[in-house]
């Protein structure tokens, strides 16, 4: 298991629910958590994954993340097994969706 | 497919998350989540093995509506290590099982998927399933009901699959499956003779949702969607008397068990088996709907 922080600098995000969860910690599949966090312009992301050596595509997948969408202002964590980047990025889609009660 | 034909969404059970599956099986808006995951821990032992947990360790407890009825409920998540029973896994359904002799819902339903104990954690993920057998019967002697729903990728087997025959009564789909041993272990131990774990239609014969159906060990067969889980779960808990355990209740069953055992000794087959209850075309129940089923278990000799 490796653990993984990153921080990124983001537009607020404006949460409709306390927390938000998606996803589940199954082979090739990943588990995310958001919820609010300080301080209000950044984005906390603190990731365990099965999968060592991967943390500068980790570190790209988010980043890219973090530029689409507002998401300061939360603590993602994430527990993964294995999850490719598309599929870690589309749950992280589905989770700020859920936390911003926006698509589902 | 006929396109004037209006496309209807089927909800598998099988497929979906444990926490879809509360979602689609409870009254709207009804549940209410026990412990949820940004207040829950993932197992420390997991942890240690440097293995990713999970925030609720694969399981959810909690409370809701089923057709107007106050229940409380467990959901395990098949895809999280089988589903397996680990330390805190364990303690949070021991923990609603005791909140249900406290506060007396109409029910506890209990959504089985599980390999049985996660053998990771050894002693406590032991340690954990007898204590959820316990309070299982503590629970039905304080005259709640305890039912299992199954009908997961993972079934209930090994230690799981004990605790689903502890409960009230049992649920299946045909897809679900139920047994002690699973089909792995079991050849791994005697041999690919004994038994061919990758024959599939072989082990859903032995341990599927019409096999137990026909054998009397679940109660009644659900189609493999959320809202007949509901329906059957509500139909069966309508008038539902829960018996106070009793020693004569159970060296009845024991009896009915070991009859049960003599009468079946020697067969291979789901197939045999159901020859045997008395079934006049065995080849023909695996391709049989649930409805056509139910009617041919009523016409069987009892």
């Amino acid at each position: 298991m490796e653990k993984l922080e990153f921080q990124f600098k983001a537009a607020s995000a404006t949460p409709a629910a306390g927390t938000a969860l998606c996803g589940v910690v199954g082979s090739g599949n990943l588990e995310i958590l958001i919820r609010p966090g300080e301080p209000a312009d950044t984005c906390q992301v603190h990731i365990r994954t099965s999968a060592r050596g991967f943390g500068r595509i980790w570190e790209a997948v988010i980043a890219e993340f973090a530029a689409r969408h507002p998401v300061g202002g939360t603590r993602i964590d994430i527990n993964d097994m294995g999850a490719t980047p598309a599929v870690v990025s589309l749950r992280l889609s589905q989770a700020l969706g859920d936390y911003t009660g926006g698509a589902q | 497919m006929n396109a004037r034909q209006p496309f209807t969404l089927r909800r598998s059970w099988f497929e979906a998350t444990a926490r879809a599956r509360l979602q689609a099986l409870l009254d709207p808006a009804s549940f209410r989540e026990f412990l949820p995951p940004e207040t829950s821990e993932p197992s420390p032992h997991l942890a240690v093995l440097d293995i990713p947990g999970a925030f609720d360790d694969g399981v959810i407890i909690g409370a809701g509506r089923l057709d107007g009825r106050e229940v409380l409920v467990i959901a395990q998540e098949g895809q999280f290590m089988g589903g397996a029973v680990g330390e805190i896994h364990g303690a949070k359904i021991v923990g609603l099982l005791k909140r249900a002799q406290r506060d007396k819902p109409a029910a506890v339903l209990f959504l089985a998927d599980s390999g049985g104990v996660r053998l990771h954690e050894a002693n406590a993920g032991l340690i954990a399933i007898s204590e959820i057998m316990r309070a299982v019967l503590d629970t039905r002697a304080a005259g709640v009901p305890v039912l299992a729903l199954v009908g997961g990728s993972c079934g209930a087997f090994g230690g799981m699959g004990i605790v689903t025959r502890l409960c009230s009564a049992v649920i299946m789909s045909e897809e679900g499956r139920l047994a002690l041993s699973g089909p792995e272990v079991i050849e791994t131990v005697a041999g690919v003779e004994e038994f061919d774990s990758k024959d599939r239609a072989l082990v859903w014969r032995v341990t599927g949702g019409k096999h137990r159906y026909l054998t009397g060990d679940c109660a009644a067969l659900a189609e493999d969607e959320a809202a007949d889980f509901s329906r059957v779960a509500a139909q069966l808990l309508a008038g539902w008397q829960e018996d106070v355990p009793s020693l004569a209740a159970l060296r009845a069953e024991q009896a009915r068990l070991s009859t049960r055992r003599t009468r079946f000794a020697g067969l291979r087959d789901g197939l045999d088996v159901w020859a045997a209850l008395g079934v006049a075309e065995p080849g023909q129940v695996p391709l049989m709907d649930r409805d056509s089923l139910v009617d041919l278990k009523k016409g069987l000799p009892q």
